[in-house]
């Protein structure tokens, strides 16, 4: 009786306390340098919105999909903004448990937004997520090495090129290897990467009929090109390197190469951070002459889960968060090189942004890339580095693990790819995507 | 009599235990140290051990970002709360088992334990609509509740067992010296059973502050304890190990003074009954 009745009491203040104070938004976010700028920022949008309260939740990437995924499906109701990624949008929005953005003020310039970003957050015609910051991936290199084994870099190197730099730039005696790339089992590790470079190859997840494609030869001569460039060119124990083993690897001076995130460019050219900050160069991904590159498209950004309470308030947030305003924000505080990058054209017109070495590359990186027709050939599926279906994150995770076994050498690319078809065209079929 | 033991012998099981110690507590004094060095240190190849420039940057600047003391109270307050209360059910269910076993009181055991072998992440959607519907997402009442009942099974078991090793021929003795129930409890069990009891309450204290799915799982801004605190200085995208490895230290300090200080309770209770 106690308890109910301090429950009923605890409820009550709560609701009582809801009505004196300001309306809270509970903002669900990652860990990453520009969601924790924004957190730092936040007095100006409290300060513009004396009204509102914002409360944070940041967690790391895993923990935060997982945790917001639960709350939507359940229609938990726990948080008020969340921040997703372009994988997340399309099914969400799809479900209908998103709430839709078309209606932004004018003053707010959606058509300002880069369109490969757009693309990425609409279905159907509906903005279902305001992009907070986007990337690509490409290369960045080390200029003095390259210049020792007597190569230049052209600005959009193809495979055949990047293959004989990183040879000729492995030196392992002296700790130097000529290539980094992503080897870590993981659907947004070594999947994204290899799934990115797969396009440029030619492969393709599934045909037009959902058919698993791994038993083509385009996925072998991509799986088999990696192997063998790693194996000649790579660090060891390349197998569990990650985005942030590859960028601590390129950091100390030990990578020729290194083929990741945009947003990798800023921290290598840090010199607080970086011994080779003044000696890096960037290009695009590379290519394979079959008129699709190896780069991926990433965004994240802020949507609005359906049936909150506070969908207004939150409106306001996502809108100050998005804005050209935000990102005049950040960089009259912190400098051009730290406004999140890749979500507006304004952004790349401005004069003092273009001064950012890496701004270049990242807009034609963005801009390169095509989520809707992201292969060679024609596929059902929207999405570079991933596949749009929910039942992707848990296949892609399985054949993750088949790659990186791989690259460890425990097994060879012809098992690898067949366990993948195998577990493509069971899942694909239990699911019911082939009839 | 003690068996004679050489020198030679002492010294190197000596060097062997201090051996097997300090790999036991290498990750934590690296997690230590780690948190000391800068983002660029702690990512040096080789690494240094002492030889760095030790700084407070990140116990600052994770002080400045986060709410710990809110996250530490969270933690003191699901941690204990769980186990007084698991303790209170689990003290006369354990009693009724060990010294009043029923014909089914093995199956019923082995039920319990049995709870434990589900996957939690299997019931994690009827229990988060269970909250949502009676308003407990996000609360520390809900997260008490939910960790007393997933710890129960372990704290009736540890307690059934320390109480099996207390002769029944004493509970008898105090009952036909005319002692009631309540005073055979209180009197004559409880005392022999403190160091159970303690044991268990430290171990349970333990295992409820450092778990990490449930906590994780049903909080937000309000009662996230220091699970959620660690989770959000961690990235796949960006140097974060320094800022981790700050994040961490506070957050099994708590803990680690806790258990230093009632280490001999923990050893005693833990190896209690082990040599019969």
């Amino acid at each position: 009786m106690k308890f109910k009745s301090m429950l009923l009491g605890a409820v009550s203040l709560g609701v009582m306390t809801g009505l004196v104070h300001a309306e809270t938004i509970t903002i669900a976010t990652v860990n990453n340098g520009d969601m924790i700028r924004m957190q730092g920022l936040t007095d100006d949008f409290t300060a513009k919105n004396p009204d509102i309260e914002v409360e944070w939740v940041t967690l790391e990437e895993n923990v935060l999909r997982q945790r917001v995924t639960t709350d939507i499906a359940t229609k938990g109701g726990q948080y008020d903004v969340m921040t997703i990624g372009t994988y997340e949008v399309p099914i969400w929005g799809k479900q209908g448990w998103l709430v839709s953005l078309n209606d932004l003020p004018e003053s707010y310039d959606v058509d300002d937004l880069l369109p490969a970003i757009r693309g990425g957050l609409t279905v159907d015609g509906e903005l279902y997520a305001a992009p907070f910051y986007g990337e690509s991936s490409m290369v960045m290199y080390r200029t003095d090495l390259m210049e020792k084994a007597g190569l230049e870099m052209p600005e959009a190197p193809t495979w055949d090129f990047i293959a004989e730099a990183a040879r000729a730039m492995t030196d392992k005696e002296n700790e130097v290897y000529g290539i980094c790339m992503r080897g870590k089992a993981g659907w947004g590790e070594n999947v994204a990467f290899i799934t990115a470079m797969s396009n440029s190859f030619g492969a393709r997840w599934f045909d037009m009929d959902w058919k698993p494609q791994f038993d083509q030869q385009a996925w072998k001569d991509t799986l088999t090109f990696y192997l063998d460039l790693m194996k000649d060119a790579g660090p060891p124990g390349a197998s569990s390197n990650g985005f942030n083993e590859n960028l601590a690897l390129f950091q100390t001076g030990k990578c020729g190469m290194w083929i990741d995130a945009t947003v990798a460019a800023s921290f290598v050219t840090n010199p607080e951070d970086s011994e080779v900050a003044d000696k890096v160069g960037f290009a695009l991904a590379p290519d394979k002459g079959l008129g699709k590159r190896s780069n991926w498209l990433w965004a994240w950004s802020l949507a609005i889960p359906a049936g909150t309470d506070n969908e207004a308030a939150a409106k306001k947030f996502v809108e100050w968060a998005t804005s050209k305003e935000y990102l005049e924000l950040v960089a009259s505080n912190e400098g051009w090189a730290n406004v999140p990058p890749g979500t507006r054209t304004s952004l790349y017109e401005n004069p003092e942004y273009k001064k950012v070495p890496f701004a270049e590359m990242t807009l034609q990186s963005i801009n390169s890339a095509d989520p809707q027709h992201p292969t060679v050939d024609p596929v059902p599926y929207v999405g570079v580095q991933f596949v749009a279906i929910p039942e992707f994150q848990g296949l892609a995770t399985v054949i993750g693990q088949q790659f990186s076994a791989a690259l460890a050498g425990t097994i060879t690319a012809d098992q690898a790819l067949r366990s993948a078809q195998q577990v493509a065209t069971r899942e694909m079929t239990k699911a019911g995507y082939i009839k | 009599m003690a068996r004679a033991v050489t020198p030679a012998r002492k010294a190197t099981v000596t060097v062997f235990a201090w051996g097997v110690g300090l790999l036991i507590f290498f990750p934590i004094l690296w997690t230590i140290l780690t948190s000391f060095k800068t983002e660029a240190e702690a990512i040096a190849s080789p690494p240094s051990f002492v030889g760095f420039d030790w700084t407070l940057e990140n116990y600052s600047t994770v002080m400045e970002r986060s709410n710990y003391f809110l996250h530490f109270l969270n933690s003191v307050v699901i941690s204990v709360g769980s186990t007084l209360i698991g303790l209170l059910v689990a003290i006369p269910a354990a009693w009724s088992m060990a010294f009043v076993p029923g014909k089914r009181t093995k199956d019923v055991l082995m039920w319990m334990l049995s709870t434990k072998m589900l996957p939690p992440v299997g019931v994690l959607i009827p229990i988060y609509l269970i909250f949502r519907d009676t308003g407990l997402l996000d609360t520390r009442t809900g997260l008490v509740i939910v960790l007393t009942l997933i710890n129960l099974p372990i704290i009736v078991w540890m307690l059934y067992t320390y109480f099996k090793e207390i002769p029944v021929d004493i509970l008898e003795a105090a009952r036909m010296d005319g002692a009631s129930l309540r005073a055979e409890i209180i009197y004559v069990l409880t005392p022999m059973a403190v160091p159970g009891i303690a044991s268990t309450l430290l171990l349970n204290i333990i295992l409820a502050w450092n778990e990490a799915f449930w906590t994780l799982n049903l909080t937000a801004a309000n009662a996230a304890p220091l699970t959620a605190f660690i989770a959000s200085y961690s990235s796949p995208e960006g140097l974060f190990y320094a800022k981790l490895s700050a994040a961490s230290t506070m957050a099994i300090a708590p803990i680690l003074i806790m258990g230093w200080f009632s280490q001999k309770q923990l050893v005693r209770g833990l190896t209690f009954g082990a040599v019969k």
